[in-house]
């Protein structure tokens, strides 16, 4: 199939150059813009580059999903597209739409033409009303795509996906194939609500984002608030961890541990103590019942287990 | 400019001799058959890698250096496993693979920078006897102190773990098997029982005290304390939060030491018999696939973690299933919207989505001992998709039988409530030891008249009546009174009937007696039931 000259139509894009030295360059190029990546984590962003292949990342909410593919984008100087994906997603908003409104105001325009010539002009390109994918196909410059909390579309919709992930390329049936010029890095976040199909996991390089080590919470602390010392950082990144380890409704996320951070910060605590804990962790957590349960915990109420 | 990617493992490989008991490290082809068996070790653990996945991992080869282990153990791990549910069966198959390859992992390779090598060598006949013959290198290697005293051995692994140094405490883990776990060439048992013994030796729970204790009297030592800057005031008593706090780091050092120790007993398993074998006998279970009656404790947890997602999904696949099942009328806008690709003429119609009925469901579960955790997982399960049914209700016994649908009703968690069933349920009535033929006699009196044609009933049980008299009667009753009635058996189907199970009795009123032993099984029956 071939399309009009003005899209860009090649054969299977050409890979580019890499765009990361090593693992490490990933790993440090990343901490100097304040996202903290791990070994593993470096590992697949540097393999989504070499092999060309998405990123399909899981984990609990608020792990740093949607922030490491920002991240990369502003590491890699390429243009953010985002698809944020909800139920009831659809090929018009995620792929492209023809504008109808325009085309039905053509058809009124030009009732006296046949309608074979009409039928050519009005899907054309002046028609089409470009969704993310599409745009992030066609797009000239380097682009990093992110398809955000893709468990919450239809299995059908999904498949929309497909063609796009596999062959960087959208099939539009009255205009042809758009093939992208290069390739973009993709990653695709999922709160794992549901079970992704088989055929788009197959594409996709995995990554699990957990809950950070205490190392790696402290560097995150320390990075993004502002104004906190070292000590406090350190305490915080470790109270979180025991705090985790508890069996809770919901665990302390890190934008969580970030959001306690700023709050110790702006009410001057230096150092934080099970009084201090207790006043602050609604901050922290969300149910009531996680809220006395890890209160009871830091003051020492069930120590020794 | 960018370096070319390695072809092939580059010049850092192991520092001395070839490794024992994979292929050497020499060329791509060679790393492509371990690659080949590694993942047809993995399809057997039941992890489904597709052709596509296994070459990507092949590619994946060429871009990270093979003697960077924990890189190649992400890399391929990112190719070729989807699910972070089966990361565990992934990682030992891994271990065991992958074991005698990267710097410092060669059997031969270790004689030199191990610390405490300087001491003396007292106890070198007793170190030799115990680990020599397993770990080749060492007995050839001759010189620096394989044999250190117990005593020596328990004061570096105090300060391996009081400074948290990593490269100590590996060191003290590769002493601590050579030392403690007896390994013997050819020996027909798991490396479970050499972490076994080596753990009771250093009884690590006495250590976790010990450290606690040093930190609570003031010792601050080590590099980077638990509590990392402080250390400004080390005579003060701990604060409740801090000793919390330490212990949690503590016991973070010391799991780690565990899985050095788990790392070491593979290494020489694996020098010993090779890959394949190995792997066939430590390999793990995907948690759906669990038996849920025979699981261990680390198993129970697997599995209660799988739980929660589990349910979860399964409430959202039904619930689109229910909006998007059947065709309901016309959904005229959307049709026309539609039409418009196809010049203005509706070809593809679209409609609405009905809502059809939704089945009432009663559980009844023994919750005895051998069973119980089977019963809570059903009863968790049901409930998270409560919404599916349209009332659900749940009784559960031992002898005596009490209804615990309350316990559900206000709980933001099915795991709350089924935690209140263990506390809060009336379910004794004699000796409580089960009594399925009483219970369900209690069951048909008490609430019997409340099951109509709509309610579908699921016994759950593993029919296991201790020579009690059956009543199976009642089941035929129950049976009459509503629309189906199932029984669910976490036994393997060849026990059924064995020994005092009467499962065959009850089975024959029922409209099906499903086996389920695992997950897996379990969320089918269910999922089908919605
Ligand atoms: N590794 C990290 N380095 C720096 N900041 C991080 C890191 N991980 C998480 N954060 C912080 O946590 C916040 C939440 O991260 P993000 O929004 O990416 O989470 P998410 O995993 O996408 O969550 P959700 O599943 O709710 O969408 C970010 O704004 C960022 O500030
Ligand atoms: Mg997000």
């Amino acid at each position: 199939m071939t399309g009009p000259g003005s899209l860009p139509v090649t054969g299977f894009p050409e890979p580019g150059p890499p765009r990361f030295e090593s693992i490490a360059a990933v790993r440090t190029g990343l901490a100097g813009i304040d996202y903290l990546a791990d070994e593993g984590i470096a590992g697949v962003v540097y393999l989504a580059d070499r092999l060309a292949k998405p990123v399909l990342v899981e984990g609990p909410a608020g792990t740093g999903k949607t922030e490491l593919a920002k991240s990369v984008a502003r590491l890699t100087g390429s243009r953010l597209i985002r698809l944020q994906c909800y139920e009831g997603l659809d090929e018009s908003k995620a792929l492209y739409e023809w504008n109808y409104k325009k085309q039905l105001l053509r058809i009124q325009a030009e009732s006296g033409r046949g309608w074979e010539e009409l039928e050519e002009d009005i899907f054309s390109e002046d028609f089409l009303l470009p969704r993310p994918l599409l745009e992030a196909i066609r797009s000239p410059e380097p682009v990093v795509l992110l398809i955000d909390e893709v468990d919450r579309v239809e299995l059908e919709t999904e498949a929309l996906l497909l063609e796009v992930l596999s062959e960087y390329q959208v099939s539009i049936p009255e205009l042809g194939t758009v093939r992208a010029t290069g390739i973009p890095l993709v990653f695709l976040t999922s709160n794992n609500t549901r079970e992704l199909s088989e055929a788009l996991k197959r594409r996709c390089l995995y990554l699990h984002l957990d809950y950070p080590d205490v190392e790696r919470e402290r560097a995150i602390v320390l990075a993004r608030v502002p104004g906190i010392g070292a000590d406090l950082a350190d305490q915080i990144a470790r109270i979180v961890r025991s705090i985790r380890s508890l069996e809770l409704k919901k665990s302390p996320s890190v934008s969580e541990t970030l959001d306690w951070a700023r709050t110790l910060v702006v009410l001057g605590v230096e150092s934080v103590d099970a009084d201090v804990a207790r006043d602050t962790l609604h901050i922290l957590l969300k149910y009531r019942s996680d809220i006395e349960r890890a209160a009871k915990e830091l003051a020492g109420g069930a120590a020794g287990t | 400019m960018v370096p070319p990617a390695p072809d092939g493992p580059g010049a850092g490989g192991p520092p001395a001799g070839p490794p024992v008991g994979t292929a050497g490290d020499g060329g791509g082809s060679a790393m492509i058959a371990v690659l080949g068996r590694f993942v047809g070790e993995l399809r057997a653990a039941g992890i489904p890698v597709s052709m596509t996945e296994h070459l990507d991992a092949a590619e994946v080869l060429r871009h990270i250096p093979l003697e960077d282990r924990p890189a190649l153990k992400s890399a391929l791990g990112a190719a070729l496993v989807k699910s972070s549910a089966h990361w565990r069966a992934y990682e030992t198959a891994f271990e065991v693979y992958f074991a005698l390859r990267g710097d410092g992992y060669a059997i031969e390779g270790e004689a030199d920078g191990e610390p405490g090598s300087g001491e003396d060598a007292e106890g070198r006949a007793a170190g030799a006897g115990d680990g020599g013959r397993m770990g080749r290198g060492r007995g050839s290697a001759g010189g620096g102190g394989q044999g250190m005293t117990a005593e020596e051995l328990a004061a570096m692994l105090m300060n391996a773990l009081t400074s948290g140094d990593e490269a100590m405490m590996a060191a003290v883990a590769r002493q601590a098997v050579a030392r403690y776990a007896g390994m013997e060439p050819g020996r027909p048992v798991g490396g479970t029982y050499y972490l076994y013994r080596t753990l009771r030796n250093l009884d690590l729970d006495a250590v976790l005290e010990q450290l606690v204790d040093g930190r609570r009297s003031g010792d601050r030592g080590g590099q980077d304390g638990a509590e990392g800057g402080g250390g400004d005031t080390p005579q003060a008593a701990l604060t409740p939060l801090e000793e919390r706090l330490a212990r949690d780091e503590f016991r973070a050092r010391i799991d780690l030491l565990r899985r050095q120790i788990e790392d070491e007993i593979r290494r020489r398993l694996v020098a010993d018999r090779g890959s394949e074998a190995l792997a066939k006998s430590v390999r793990k279970p995907l948690p759906e696939d669990i038996d849920v009656m025979h699981a261990t404790r680390d198993e129970l947890v697997a599995l209660r973690r799988a739980l929660q997602p589990l349910s979860r999904k399964l409430a959202v696949r039904l619930a689109r299933k229910r909006r998007h099942g059947r065709r309901g009328p016309l959904d005229f806008r959307s049709t026309v919207r539609h039409s418009l690709s196809t010049g203005g003429v509706p070809v593809e119609p679209r409609f609405r989505y009905p809502r059809p009925a939704k089945p009432e469901i009663v559980v009844i579960a023994d919750i005895s001992g051998s069973v119980a955790s089977f019963a809570r997982f059903t009863l968790h399960l049901v409930h998270a998709i409560s919404a599916q049914f349209s009332k659900v209700r749940s009784f559960v016994f031992i002898d005596g039988i009490d209804e615990v649908t309350r316990f559900f009703e206000h709980a933001e968690d099915p795991a709350e409530a089924v935690h209140r069933i263990n506390t809060e349920a009336d379910v004794v009535w004699v000796d409580g030891h089960s009594d399925y033929g009483h219970a369900l006699t209690v069951f048909l009196e008490r609430w019997g008249d409340e099951l109509t044609p709509r309610t579908s009933v699921l016994l759950l049980g593993d029919a296991r009546n201790n020579y009690h008299a059956s009543q199976a009667w009642v089941v035929g009753e129950l049976a009459r009174r509503s629309r189906h009635v199932y029984w669910l058996n976490p036994e393997p189907r060849a026990y059924w009937n064995s020994g005092d199970s009467i499962v065959g009795e009850y089975g024959a009123h029922c409209e099906d007696v499903v086996e389920c032993r695992t997950l897996r099984q379990l969320e089918r029956f269910v999922g089908e039931l919605a």
